[in-house]
């Protein structure tokens, strides 16, 4: 990958250049809009590519519990299967079917209920151990930078279509903001906090915290919000120019995502190396072991990796 | 509708918010580079 990387940084800023000007030459203009409804082109990727990164904090985090204790970590296991299977199974029975919303398809929700299980299994099998911490805190820090941009860029686009900045009372744009709110906290926890438990109560915080998540996304499709009712599905429609547009951006913010990441988690097992090898070398010294610093503190309270 | 001003506001405010991190990002690489020079130091 080390090698790789400049490589793919190339592909993925040419993809943001061809993305960025698909958007603002080759898209459609909309009828009701005008050009300002552009920014959807970086507001939507945008929060689709938090709430993935909020969901695989989550799997990430959910695992680290589980693998606590043997007995927990094949529970987990078996309860995932059953997500899957049932997830996958369930919406096509006429019966379960009739239940889902409108614009919400049985292949869809089987889809995702695969990724669920799919998912789980392979941070399991490519992030054992602490590792599963390390892509936990790095999914949590680059989603919040895409929250922001959501948070940010939301407003800058109601301002000229509804004529105000934020709705008070909007459900989708409060529950976005309390998940923002929600991850800050994580990371605030685990910058501060030097505790053996740090890393459990961050795990368990951001469980709760990806209870959010479905209800930010789906507040549009059962309530009646300020905010427009989804373009794709949810009974909603989108020409198929300006769909295309928006999948190239997001493919390319999933590229950039992906290599923001990869750095973010690199620095980090990085820095938590550095922290070992300071323990150790305070243990080390000569005149006896001396008082390690609050970072190294920190490496201690967590054990070995 | 003259709207035009919020849409390049909309992308410079998501290209800065993507650039401040990477900006803190490479500072932390720095620092830790430094405490890794550090710590050579030390043996």
């Amino acid at each position: 990958m080390k090698k790789a990387f400049p490589i793919l940084a190339v592909l993925t800023a040419v993809l943001l250049a061809y993305a960025f000007y698909e958007a603002w030459w080759v898209a459609p203009v909309d009828a009701l809009q005008g050009q300002v409804y552009r920014i959807i082109y970086y507001h939507v990727p945008s929060a689709w590519t938090a709430f993935l990164l909020f969901f695989i904090n989550f799997i990430a985090s959910v695992e680290y519990l589980a693998n606590a204790r043997p007995s927990t970590q094949r529970a987990a296991k078996w309860i995932v299967i059953a997500i899957g299977t049932l997830g996958f199974i369930a919406p096509f029975i006429p019966q379960v079917r009739q239940q889902l919303p409108v614009g919400m398809y049985p292949s869809s929700v089987a889809t995702t209920a695969l990724i669920i299980a799919g998912l789980y299994f392979l941070t399991g099998k490519y992030f054992p151990g602490q590792d599963l911490d390390l892509l936990a805190v790095t999914a949590a820090e680059v989603g919040v930078v895409f929250c922001t941009i959501v948070l940010v860029t939301g407003p800058i686009w109601a301002r000229p279509v509804w004529g105000i900045w934020w709705a008070p009372g909007d459900i989708r744009l409060t529950s976005t903001l309390v998940l923002w709110l929600i991850y800050v906290s994580y990371l605030v926890l685990r910058r501060f906090s030097d505790s053996a438990q740090t890393q459990k109560l961050a795990a368990v915080l951001a469980v709760f915290g990806a209870l959010d998540v479905p209800l930010v996304y789906f507040s549009i499709w059962f309530f009646r919000t300020q905010h427009p009712q989804p373009v794709i599905g949810g009974g909603g429609s989108i020409d198929p120019r300006m769909l295309h547009v928006l999948l190239i951006n997001w493919t390319a913010f999933l590229c950039f995502a992906y290599l923001v990441c990869w750095s973010r988690y690199r620095l980090e097992k990085l820095r938590r190396e550095v922290e070992e090898a300071e323990v150790l070398e305070s243990l080390l010294e000569p005149a006896g072991p001396v008082a390690p610093s609050s970072k190294a503190k920190g490496a201690l309270n967590r054990g070995p990796q | 509708m003259n709207s035009i001003r919020f849409l390049y506001a909309a992308y410079i405010a998501t290209w800065t918010i993507h650039a401040l991190y990477l900006g803190s990002l490479v500072r932390r690489y720095g620092r830790l580079r430094q405490q890794m020079k550090d710590l050579g130091k030390g043996k």
